[in-house]
């Protein structure tokens, strides 16, 4: 774990960025330059008016049992998007990455995508069953679960068609639609070893077949090394229970594998000597290459990265000092370093890591930054600690085609232009 | 109590307990019966494992069909609105609009009876009989050209069709074919001499904005 704020030295990034003077460009519309020193026309009303809230007693301590965000936080919600699917049971939102910062991503922020729609599980009459190739088949109440050994890591759950609009060009403008079916989260659960063990594996044993409860009785296979390696059977999501949007009462946590093989609702386990083959490990979830033929199996998630701010639905509001930050993760293992581009990929700089940098989950990452008004295409590239660097869109496609839908992991361009305003673009 | 009793008292309790624990195992859970088991085990492989005994035609298929899936999957699989179209797409893998289809795509036929038994009719999951499935996987085989017309689809035979893109599935090789996206000190400073803008999102125009109150705010 990385918590220390490396090379966190303002005056040295503004050096390196080449100095606000020299960059100036014309003053543009709706932007506002403000000096650290800048002295106040007239007297804040802000201050001098004594505001309703110091004024009158606010709400009690049982007006909220369950709290929310802020009124003035309303509009930081998941988004969908209708035209990408038939009917909204079997379809995805977004999280907003734009509103967000740090590593974790809140409960009720976590992107959703069904496939039948949100199964309301009664946990009195939740089971787990394993059968198949075990000396015992078995069947666990959620009260057996709880009583076993737990555990609680921090993993990134990306769906495997995240940026999947945009393979063949810049389609949608937001982090939102085009990175948002990814959230980070604190499972709580029992490593799924400890379950396997309990109904005893046969020496056959080489594949597991995880099955959902919900309408569309998700299944998917994974291999039994991963299976004992580092799945959790998970019951709580950032300290409280599961949501039912997320599998309440249980889901499987296959770290760094993609999204759609983390079945919620989680019912059954069998265990087998090959995989089931089942539609979303062939008809959906396969990479379809440009040659026609198609990989299947891709369950590994590789290092991507993306910039939340500035993107289309955060534009830069201010000259002067800046924040950028982003979100850089790899399902191999471990973000070892981010590098940002503010002038197209022609130079880079190594960005800050800032908070717990983990296997298998998201890290943040910041350059603070001078602007003065100058166009940007800025970019991210994320490396992991296998020494897998992000490629761009362009080397993607030369391997994979324009047809892959899935997996897609290249780096992402936000145009900001001189009046702050930004916007999804590809670059040569 | 003296030493010596202590430790045999600590003896005597996990001998009480050695069933489970003596093999790693800690006792929770209990044996699942053979109902239980055969009321979840629903799961069809591509060997067959799993396949229940029934039978269905291609001609009982078509009744069902219509009846039951027509409304999304189009009355020939062709797909209704953005539901999923089911056959056809020959020879357009490669094309600028692939169409993944059970014929043109999909590996395994059991894909489609484990799916059908699983999770169709969409909204009413788990309602058909098994010869319904059989039924309902011998019709959309015979619309992707892969039996005729009069077949009869049944355990005994179902591990002899083959679907014709099966052969163009491989293993995932990212290690080898994109060996190269492994590479030691990208280049930093001086990358490429001239930037241009190859494409925009706006020109396409397809993000909801934000008055779309596409999702219901709490």
């Amino acid at each position: 774990m990385n918590q220390t704020a490396k090379g966190l030295d303002r005056r040295s990034l503004l050096a390196a960025l080449g100095g606000g003077a020299a960059l100036g460009a014309g003053a543009a519309a709706g932007l506002t330059a403000r000096p650290a020193a800048a002295a106040a026309a007239k007297p804040d009303p802000a201050i001098t008016e004594v505001q309703d809230w110091s004024r009158f007693l606010g709400e009690g301590v049982a007006a909220h049992p369950y709290g929310k965000p802020s009124k003035y936080e309303a509009h930081v919600v998941k988004r969908d998007v209708e035209w990408l699917t038939a009917g909204r049971e079997s379809s995805v939102n977004f999280t907003p990455l734009h509103e967000l910062d740090g590593i974790i991503t809140p409960n009720g922020l976590c992107f959703e995508r069904h496939h039948g729609g949100i199964a309301e599980v009664d946990p009195a009459k939740h089971r787990l069953m394993i059968n198949g190739l075990v000396d015992r088949q078995l069947v666990f109440t959620m009260d057996d679960i709880k009583r076993m050994p737990r555990t609680n890591r921090i993993y990134f759950l990306e769906c495997a068609a995240n940026s999947g609009m945009e393979w063949r060009g810049a389609q949608l403008n937001g982090c939102q639609f085009t990175h948002g079916m990814i959230h980070n989260v604190m499972y709580t659960g029992v490593p799924l070893r400890i379950l396997l063990e309990e109904a005893g594996l046969k020496t056959n044993a080489k594949w597991i077949m995880v099955e959902g409860g919900d309408a569309a009785g998700m299944n998917r296979s994974i291999p039994i090394e991963k299976a004992l390696d580092d799945c959790l059977i998970a019951f709580k999501m950032n300290g409280e229970a599961l949501r039912a949007e997320q599998g309440y009462p249980l889901r499987i946590v296959v770290p760094g594998w993609e999204g759609n093989m983390w079945v919620k609702w989680l019912r059954r386990i069998e265990v087998g000597d090959q995989p089931w083959h089942a539609r979303e490990e062939t008809s959906k979830y396969t990479d379809l290459l440009a040659d026609g033929r198609s990989r299947r199996f891709t369950f590994v998630m590789d290092a991507k990265s993306v910039v939340t701010n500035p993107s289309p639905q955060a534009p830069l509001k201010f000259k002067g000092p800046n924040v950028l930050t982003g979100m850089a993760w790899s399902g191999r293992g471990t973000i070892t370093r981010v590098d940002v581009t503010l002038d197209g990929g022609r130079n880079w700089r190594t960005a800050r890591l800032d908070g717990p940098v983990l296997p298998r989950s998201v890290a943040r990452f910041y350059v603070d930054f001078d602007w003065q008004g100058e166009e940007l295409m800025i970019q991210s590239r994320a490396m992991d600690d296998t020494g897998y660097v992000q490629p761009t869109k362009a080397e993607l496609r030369a391997v994979r085609g324009l047809n892959s839908i899935y997996h897609n992991n290249g780096i992402q361009t936000w145009l900001v232009r001189a009046n702050g305003e930004t916007e999804n673009v590809e670059i040569s | 109590m003296s030493r010596f009793r202590k430790v045999f008292a600590a003896a005597l309790v996990m001998a009480a307990t050695a069933g489970a624990a003596e093999a790693g195992r800690l006792g929770l859970g209990r044996e699942a019966l053979p109902e239980e088991v055969a009321a979840w085990d629903i799961d069809i492989r591509p060997d067959g494992q799993g396949l229940p005994p029934g039978k269905g035609s291609v001609k009982e298929g078509e009744a069902l069909f219509l009846e039951k899936c027509a409304a999304c999957h189009g009355e020939f699989g062709e797909g209704a609105a953005r539901w999923p179209v089911l056959a056809g797409g020959f020879g357009s893998l490669k094309s600028a609009a692939p169409e993944k289809t059970i014929g043109s795509f999909w590996p395994y036929a059991s894909t489609t009876f484990d799916y059908i038994r699983r999770a169709m009719p969409f909204g009413q999951a788990q309602t058909l009989t098994d010869d319904e499935v059989y039924a309902l996987v011998a019709f959309l085989l015979s619309m992707n050209d892969v039996v005729k017309d009069d077949f009869v689809l049944s355990r005994d035979n179902f591990t002899s069709v083959k679907l014709p893109n099966e052969a163009a599935f491989y293993l995932d090789d990212r290690e080898t074919a994109e060996k190269h996206f492994w590479r030691k000190d990208p280049c930093m400073t001086a990358c490429k001499d001239k930037v241009e803008i190859t494409g925009r999102a706006r020109v396409i125009d397809v993000t909801p904005d934000d008055k779309d109150k596409s999702m219901k705010v709490e």
